[in-house]
């Protein structure tokens, strides 16, 4: 049987809204573990939840990205587990060094919270394997520092190896700088690790999981953990 | 030599290439339009200062350096580090 692991920082508040989509909805048993206690990797999947760990001191994720619970994510990582990083889970990725890169304060330097669409830009994560290329996905973001950065060298590196996952895109479905709600580079929403198993991204799929909740009752954030479910069993 | 203390200041900024939206605004709606047209750039970022006992300023500030490298007090993707000693 599947088992997923939603990691608990000081300052998570998103954790109690992906237990909900991950145990109620999706109905796929989940544990919620305190950063502290995750000491083996146990566990077929891990979920790090949006929130303010450490209240965001130095960095948004730096002081979360030092706890041991990280070295746990890392092996997992390299056992090739699926790992996902939603928003304050995906500044930690980042400040860990398992996601390239850096999430900088937004470009508007307001928080943003808003309903975003993002385009899929790759299928080859468990998060998205479900979901056509293209496909485009409305999820809402809720953050003060989202904005991607990275090299320009690295950024080639990123594209080459198809590590973009989702882009902010407007009604067309084009990548235009009145869609990209914070500056991130190129647009960039979501990226993954080079073997595809870890993404980050700072839009919220939790929120977008609920019918009741969605535009049009259309939950199109549940795409990426039903994809995640349904690569874990093989259906995928 | 027995330890002394010293100053510290550890300066992390975004790199050239990562725009600074924060000092962007500063200059552009406080500094500009204040009348002060000499200053053609501004860049915001975050100091930290430190007290540290060391034998040398030299010392000290290879202690910092080291710190910030290894705690990653900034992120190399995106920032650049100065440290300098004060006293």
């Amino acid at each position: 049987m599947v088992k997923v692991a939603i990691v608990q920082f000081p300052g998570s508040n998103c954790d109690l809204d992906a237990l909900e989509i991950l145990q109620k909805t999706i109905k796929v048993p989940t544990d919620l573990v305190w950063h502290k206690d995750l000491k083996q990797d146990h566990y077929d999947a891990y979920v790090l939840p949006g929130g303010f760990s450490y209240g965001d001191y130095l960095r948004a994720g730096a002081i979360a990205a030092t706890s041991p619970s990280l070295e746990t994510v890392r092996e997992a990582t390299d056992n090739g587990k699926p790992v996902l990083g939603i928003c304050n889970g995906f500044q930690i990725l980042v400040e860990a060094g398992i996601l390239p890169g850096a999430v900088l304060r937004n470009a508007g330097l307001r928080f943003v919270c808003k309903w975003t669409r993002l385009r899929i830009e790759s299928i080859k994560t468990p998060f998205t394997r479900i979901a056509k290329m293209g496909q485009t996905l409305r999820i809402p973001i809720a953050h003060n520092e989202g904005r991607y950065f990275l090299d320009n060298d690295q950024l080639a590196e990123l594209e080459k190896n198809e590590q973009v996952v989702l882009r902010y895109v407007d009604e067309n479905s084009t990548p235009t700088a009145d869609s990209n709600p914070n500056g991130s580079l190129d647009n960039i929403a979501a990226i993954c690790n080079i073997d595809g198993n870890v993404m980050g991204l700072m839009p919220h799929p939790e929120r977008a999981s609920l019918p009741i909740l969605s535009p049009e009752n259309h939950p199109e954030g549940r795409i990426i953990f039903d994809s995640m479910i349904k690569t874990l069993e093989g259906e995928g | 030599m027995s330890p002394a203390s010293f100053t510290v200041e550890v300066v992390v900024e975004n790199k050239p290439l990562a725009r600074d939206p924060e000092g962007e605004t500063i200059h552009h709606n406080l500094i500009m339009k204040g009348g002060y047209a000499q200053v053609t750039n501004v860049r915001a970022g975050k100091l930290l200062r430190m007290n540290v006992e060391a034998r040398s300023p030299e010392d000290a500030k290879q202690l910092v350096r080291k710190l910030c490298d290894d705690l990653r007090i900034y992120n190399p993707a995106s920032h650049i580090c100065q440290v300098r000693v004060l006293s």
